[in-house]
């Protein structure tokens, strides 16, 4: 769960995939180079002390982990051949690829899995991503090709925690204080990519790594320029200086849609793993009455605010995950607008407008709350102001407040001075959210900001990390969503879609639940259209 | 200049400080999978579960031994190898790239408000006064945001004459010398024609005036009663005495160009030491952002310096 609430651009999922590529008899062919931009420079290039998503772009061309994700989020093999897990759950055994190597020639193996198990685990690594891993009560080498871990208990999360943070070359690294050396930004890697040269501030050129253990990539190159202004960035894609990037919905339906970019580019659009919800804070004496959390659901469409502020390139949410994967479940309560009915609710709960100035009042107070948002994001901005709208109708008067990052989360969220805030959350494909929902999660800077407690739910989400069987986990978080849906802690508002762009002389693109990415070792420019040569 | 450079220091450090936020929200704000424990492990590593003035004098005790320490962004790269990275070509550098695009920018504006300036005062209250006075101003009160895009869709997009972003070409290193020199002398076209529209007005205003007070002095009178010729009496009698003010003008512009280049460098992709610093304050990067704190500190009291020991040279009356 990385960069949870800037909400943005990693992992997708199912429902609907669009996607315009213009697939013909071209054959696939070595060469090119694709150009792809970020707002952000990269800071560390190992996986496991990198925050930032543009760290987490590049250090995933370069790093492999034992399992990765199938487009159909499965969890299959990646540097592992394959896995055994105990009946209890406990153990989990794998046995891993032979003959696979890092990029400086010497073999990958059991010992470099554990030596970057007991990187994560060292108190001195500042990591964000220990905690799975301090589940583990051992870690062996059985032998070349066999790693066993062993769990304090059963913990459904752990198989896919084996991703790439964990694997690093042990023969660069021992002995070796983690943050001081050469490989935070001249990386070994064993991935589809190496990094060939990084001009700080300017561009990370990468070439194809050709003993790829997949196979040699086709697209020789690979350049992430850093271009710190996103519309600059549009423009540089518009001159040719960009082969791919993320669009914002006014580009995707607006801006894209001239027979220049028809011609040139191919968009995709699938479902992120994220959502937008509104959360209220469960201590304030109006928000604690069910009722009405119920009626402000009602008085709000989303599908307006979808249409409006995301010009349809989205979906409802119905609860904390994404619609069509597994843990879904499309048969809770779902609250149609129905503005009648809040306002019905509401008079149940004893507001009514005694003094007549449209506003609804109890005891003399009326009902006027403020909802706040960060900076730096429109969309969450609009969707309070058409919230505020719509909440005016049924006589509820709502300010809101747009507030700086920082300032948000330190003095207003930790704090716990807020009535509504607006935020999103990126979900991973694990449907564990333990720290979310739990009702001993509650302290400050924990995650259940909002102060929900109930406990069948605490149960529930205790049974659902340590169940391994899909099925009966599946059973536990359709409960879960019912519950959430009746009792509404937050009102879940959408799930928006990812929209990027490339240039049309890329083909092989496989459009995917988990988006366009994970295959890009198979992307390939036929050889008459190719661009630009990599320089040996 | 040194008690000054120390009082800009301990202000910005306490209001550094002062702001919400830690570096260490990067990768704890809102991470589910970081405990507060883990939280509290990751400040006592950046001593920032430590007092403010504590925290003070541990980074004056580095910086008064030209350690700037190390960054706390997750790279840990020393502060000193962020802005000037010996490891690349000079030309590569943050602090050059800033440095030059300042100096390229401020010799632009000189040459072009300095004669603005002057003819104006020469033409006072005519039309052309109107319309460069008019003109300067719209180029102060643009946005220069907006003014860059619009150039870039322009030149860049639709022209395709101009790069939009960046310090140079992708094909760069196989490009001969003088290649080389046209492909930086086109990507700065850009950023210094922006960067110095907005800052003609101050200058050739300064410069109006200045030359204004100085024909209605008695020797310019002089000067013309002898029937010298006009544009000797201008350039030769009237100019030399009303340059004075502006030397003063340059030595105190250092901050406000530095201020600028946060903004154009974030534009125009240029990975200079202003794109660094706005990088740096979006993640609380405190060692960095005192670093260049420092230098900019350091450059605006050098500034005044020069211009302070120009004037000197330049006007006898103020020797004494």
């Amino acid at each position: 769960m990385l960069l949870i609430l800037l909400t943005g651009c990693k992992e997708k999922s199912v429902s609907y995939i669009q996607s315009d590529t213009k697939e013909t008899g071209y054959e696939p062919a070595y060469g090119d180079t694709l150009i792809t931009g970020s707002i952000g420079e990269p800071s560390v290039l190992i996986p496991m002390l990198a925050g930032d998503s543009a760290s987490h772009d590049i250090a995933g061309l370069i790093f492999n982990g034992l399992v990765k994700y199938d487009t159909d989020l499965s969890i299959i093999g990646d540097l592992a051949e394959s896995w055994e897990i105990s009946k209890d759950g406990l153990i989990i055994t794998f046995h891993l690829k032979k003959g696979v190597k890092w990029s400086d020639g010497v073999e990958f193996t059991a010992s470099d899995v554990l030596f970057g198990f007991n990187t994560i685990i060292d108190e001195k690594t500042p990591t964000a991503y220990k905690e799975d891993f301090l589940q583990v009560s051992k870690a062996e080498v059985l032998d070349k090709y066999t790693f066993r871990v062993t769990y304090k208990k059963p913990f459904a999360p752990a198989l896919s925690s084996w991703g790439n943070l964990v694997v690093l070359p042990e023969h660069l690294l021992k002995g070796k204080d983690i943050t001081k050396t050469t490989m935070t930004r001249e990386p070994v890697g064993l991935g589809p990519y190496k990094l060939k040269k990084w001009v700080p501030g300017q561009e990370l050129i990468l070439e194809s790594y050709k003993d790829y253990f997949e196979g040699r990539p086709y697209i020789d190159g690979y350049i992430y320029r850093i271009i710190p202004d996103p519309a600059t960035m549009f423009l540089e894609l518009q001159a040719g200086g960009l082969d791919m990037m993320g669009l914002t919905p006014l580009q995707y339906t607006k801006q894209t849609d001239t027979e220049i970019f028809k011609k040139n580019f191919q968009k995709f659009r699938y479902p992120v793993f994220s959502y937008t919800h509104m959360a209220f804070n469960l201590r304030h004496p109006w928000f604690k009455d069910k009722r009405i959390r119920q009626a402000i659901a009602y008085a709000i469409d989303k599908k307006e605010i979808i249409d409006v502020v995301l010009f349809g390139l989205g979906s409802p949410a119905t609860g904390p995950y994404v619609p069509n994967t597994w843990p879904y479940n499309p048969d809770v309560k779902n609250y149609e607008y129905n503005p009648e009915k809040a306002k019905q609710l509401l008079r149940e709960a004893g507001w009514k407008d005694t003094n007549g100035d449209g506003i609804l009042d109890k005891d003399g107070k009326p009902f006027e709350f403020t909802i706040l948002t960060n900076m730096g994001n429109n969309l969450r901005k609009n969707t309070a102001t058409i919230i505020q709208w719509r909440l005016a109708k049924i006589g509820i008067k709502v300010n809101i407040r747009v507030l700086e990052w920082s300032t948000f989360v330190n003095e207003f969220i930790d704090k716990r001075r807020f009535e509504a805030v607006i935020l999103g959350w990126s979900i991973s494909p694990d449907p564990d959210q333990y720290d979310i929902w739990h009702s001993s999660k509650t302290r400050e800077k924990e995650f259940n900001f909002i102060g929900y407690n109930n406990p069948e739910v605490d149960e529930l989400l205790e049974k659902g990390r340590r169940t391994f069987n899909t099925g009966e986990r599946k059973k536990i978080y359709f409960r879960i969503q019912e519950i959430l849906a009746e009792e509404l802690p937050y009102i879940f508002l959408y799930v928006p879609d990812a929209t990027p762009i490339v240039h049309s002389r890329f083909k092989g693109i496989k459009p995917s639940p988990i988006g366009i990415s994970y295959n890009l070792p198979k992307w390939y420019v036929p050889k008459p259209l190719q661009k630009h040569a990599m320089e040996p | 200049m040194i008690p000054t450079l120390f009082g800009i220091t301990l202000i910005s450090f306490m209001i550094l400080h002062l702001a919400p936020g830690k570096p260490t929200d990067v990768l704890a704000d809102f991470n589910p999978k970081i405990t507060p424990e883990a939280r509290e492990r990751l400040e006592k590593m950046y001593n920032l579960d430590k007092p403010v003035i504590v925290q003070y004098v541990l980074w004056l005790n580095k910086i008064v031994k030209f350690d700037f320490g190390e960054s706390f962004s997750s790279d840990r790269r020393p502060v000193i190898d962020k802005i000037w990275d010996k490891k690349q070509p000079l030309t590569e550098r943050r602090l050059f790239i800033t440095f030059m695009l300042n100096v390229i920018t401020m010799f632009v504006i000189l040459v072009i408000a300095i004669p603005l300036g002057i003819t104006s005062a020469t033409h006072q209250n005519t039309l052309y006064d109107r319309i460069t006075t008019t003109s300067v101003f719209i180029g102060f009160a643009t946005p220069s945001f907006w003014l860059a895009l619009l150039l870039m869709m322009f030149f860049g997009v639709y022209l395709g004459w101009l790069p939009i972003s960046g310090l140079k070409s992708m094909n760069y290193d196989s490009l001969s010398l003088a290649g080389k020199i046209i492909d930086r002398i086109n990507h700065l076209i850009l950023p210094v024609f922006v960067y110095a529209f907005g800052g003609l007005a101050g200058d050739s205003r300064y410069m109006r005036s200045s030359m204004l007070e100085v024909i209605r002095q008695d020797y310019i009178k002089v000067a013309r009663a002898k029937g010298l010729p006009e544009r000797i009496v201008i350039y030769r009698h009237a100019l030399r005495n009303a340059l004075l003010p502006l030397i003063t003008l340059i030595g105190l512009s250092v901050p406000g160009l530095i201020g600028g280049s946060v903004i154009m460098e974030s534009i125009f992709g240029i990975p200079g030491m202003g794109q660094l610093l706005f990088m740096s304050v979006m993640t609380r990067d405190y060692p960095v952002i005192m670093g260049i704190v420092i230098i900019v500190g350091f450059l605006t009291l050098l500034g005044n310096l020069l211009a302070d020991i120009g004037y000197m040279l330049a006007d006898p009356r103020i020797r004494h």
